[in-house]
């Protein structure tokens, strides 16, 4: 049975670096830190006083009365599914809305909501808001983005920590292949640049406690690396059967070749060190894509920082992809943006896409002395990929052993 | 002691943040839902907002008769001068 082709007709994105996608792109290019040291009286007494967030404040853009009722979460979700949704030309396209379905992924859910409501029930319970439970349940923003464009088919939530926002793009292909949907707003948000997730995963060691030098915290694959900075934001891509998408005459970006996910099947927080998981999960998107490992110029790393993940993705990636791995410009952009947490997978994929579509590689920076158990070819300058086909990986990896590579290729 | 203005003008600002209601048109004669559009959960964040603005207590089975904004202002004056 032939496979339905799925391609990318929107974008979306709101990030450390810009409040769309040109301005992230831009950032993204010009090697630019998101990171800054933050000044909130809340921050004192934390180890980590340092976090990547939003350029532009979701409440700026979404109507005062209607950002009272959404969560931080599903703010950046709907000014990201706005952009994306102009971007693809939905808006006057007669789309069949039964045929509109949404993923849009969270690590976290609403915790924004969930802490200040907390807060009011210890002072009185009757200050909790009536609408705490819609806005902080995980599956509001996706709901909040189905709502704003009327989706009709199926609304999904996959949580799967920082491999989500791969894993909905994932269930967005999914949908289309399986005849479910024609269109599918896929993607991921977060936002929850806060005390308890800060002091939470740093207690777990996770997080870079480069306070003084915020902008070169984020250190992927570089020796002195200490752990990732927490960022936020949001990605929401159109996903659309190619069939649909000519048929109305859309522009295309690129176009999803194939998914892998996997499980680690080993520790609740530690990445397999082997790396076969994460292997699993990019030999599977290659299989599902009808790539082989030569047809890879590009990866967009998960490369958090951290100094296990990073050592372990590195091998997955040679295991994967075998010699081949030479001709692939990594890169992290996690350098410049930090960890988006369940949005990662989404604005990744969607500078993914861009790298394919501009045939240029955004740089790492910070890389100042590659660690020595790194063997990839890192771009920490903008790097030009070649004329002709191109296909390259996403990587998304999350606490719960989860791995999420998604294949995408140039049309 | 506040006037029925000065609580209709209060309410009205109170409305207004949380239903996005133009403050003018929080008229005594206006109805929350039939007029105003102010859905059930919204009133319910009203009348806690209201309790605490004017220091009255609102009990649950009083909200159901608070049918127009003059309902609810009377309500409020009646705890102010009880």
């Amino acid at each position: 049975m032939s496979k339905t082709r799925v391609v990318i007709t929107g974008l979306g994105a709101t990030t450390p670096l810009g409040g769309d996608v040109a301005s992230s792109w831009e950032g993204l290019l010009a090697g630019r830190s998101g990171a800054r040291r933050l000044t909130d009286d809340w921050v004192q007494n934390l180890a980590v006083q340092i976090a990547a967030p939003v350029a532009v404040e979701p409440t700026e853009i979404i109507e005062r009365v209607k950002a009272r009722r959404l969560d931080r979460n599903a703010q950046l979700a709907v000014v990201a599914a706005r952009e994306a949704w102009a971007d693809a030309g939905l808006e006057d396209s007669g789309l069949d809305k039964e045929r509109l379905g949404v993923a849009v992924a969270t690590g976290i859910g609403g915790l924004h909501t969930t802490l200040s409501n907390y807060d009011a029930l210890l002072k009185n319970p009757r200050r909790v808001s009536p609408l705490a439970i819609p806005m902080l349940m995980p599956n509001s923003s996706a709901a909040y983005v189905g709502l704003e464009f009327g989706a009709k088919a199926g609304v999904h939530t996959p949580v799967s920590a920082c491999a989500s926002g791969n894993e909905a793009i994932a269930l967005g292909l999914d949908q289309i292949r399986l005849g479910r949907a024609d269109v599918v707003l896929a993607g991921g948000t977060e936002g929850t640049i806060m005390p308890l997730p800060l002091a939470a995963f740093s207690q777990m060691m996770a997080l870079s406690k480069r306070n003084d030098e915020p902008e070169r915290a984020s250190r992927p694959w570089d020796a002195d690396r200490d752990g990732f900075l927490l960022g936020e934001g949001a990605g929401v891509l159109v996903l659309e059967s190619y069939e649909h998408a000519v048929a109305r005459g859309a522009k295309i970006y690129a176009e999803i070749a194939g998914a892998g996910i996997s499980a680690d099947g080993h520790d609740i927080a530690q990445p397999d060190p082997t790396g076969s998981g994460a292997r699993r999960a990019m030999e599977r998107a290659l299989l599902e894509g009808d790539l082989s490992p030569s047809d890879i110029k590009h990866i967009n790393a998960h490369a958090t920082s951290t100094p296990q993940g990073d050592v372990a993705e590195s091998l997955a990636i040679r295991l994967a992809l075998g010699s081949a791995t030479d001709n692939a410009v990594a890169t992290a952009p996690k350098s410049m943006i930090g960890h988006l947490l369940g949005a990662a997978g989404a604005v990744e994929s969607i500078a993914t896409i861009l790298a394919l579509h501009h045939r240029i590689v955004p740089p790492t920076i910070n890389l100042d002395k590659l660690d020595d158990q790194i063997e990839l070819d890192i771009a920490t300058e903008p790097r030009k990929l070649a004329d002709g086909d191109l296909a390259a990986l996403n990587n998304s990896f999350g606490f719960g052993g989860h791995n999420a590579a998604i294949a995408f290729k140039t049309i | 002691m506040a006037s029925t203005e000065e609580i209709r003008s209060d309410l009205a600002e109170i409305v207004n943040e949380i239903a996005g209601i133009p403050v003018e048109d929080v008229q005594l004669d206006k109805s929350f839902t039939d007029d105003l559009d102010v859905d059930s959960l919204s009133m319910v964040e009203v009348v806690v907002a209201a309790e605490e603005k004017f220091d009255v207590k609102i009990p649950d089975d009083e909200v159901k008769n608070l049918k127009t904004v003059g309902d609810a202002v009377a309500f409020i004056e009646r705890g102010l001068n009880g």
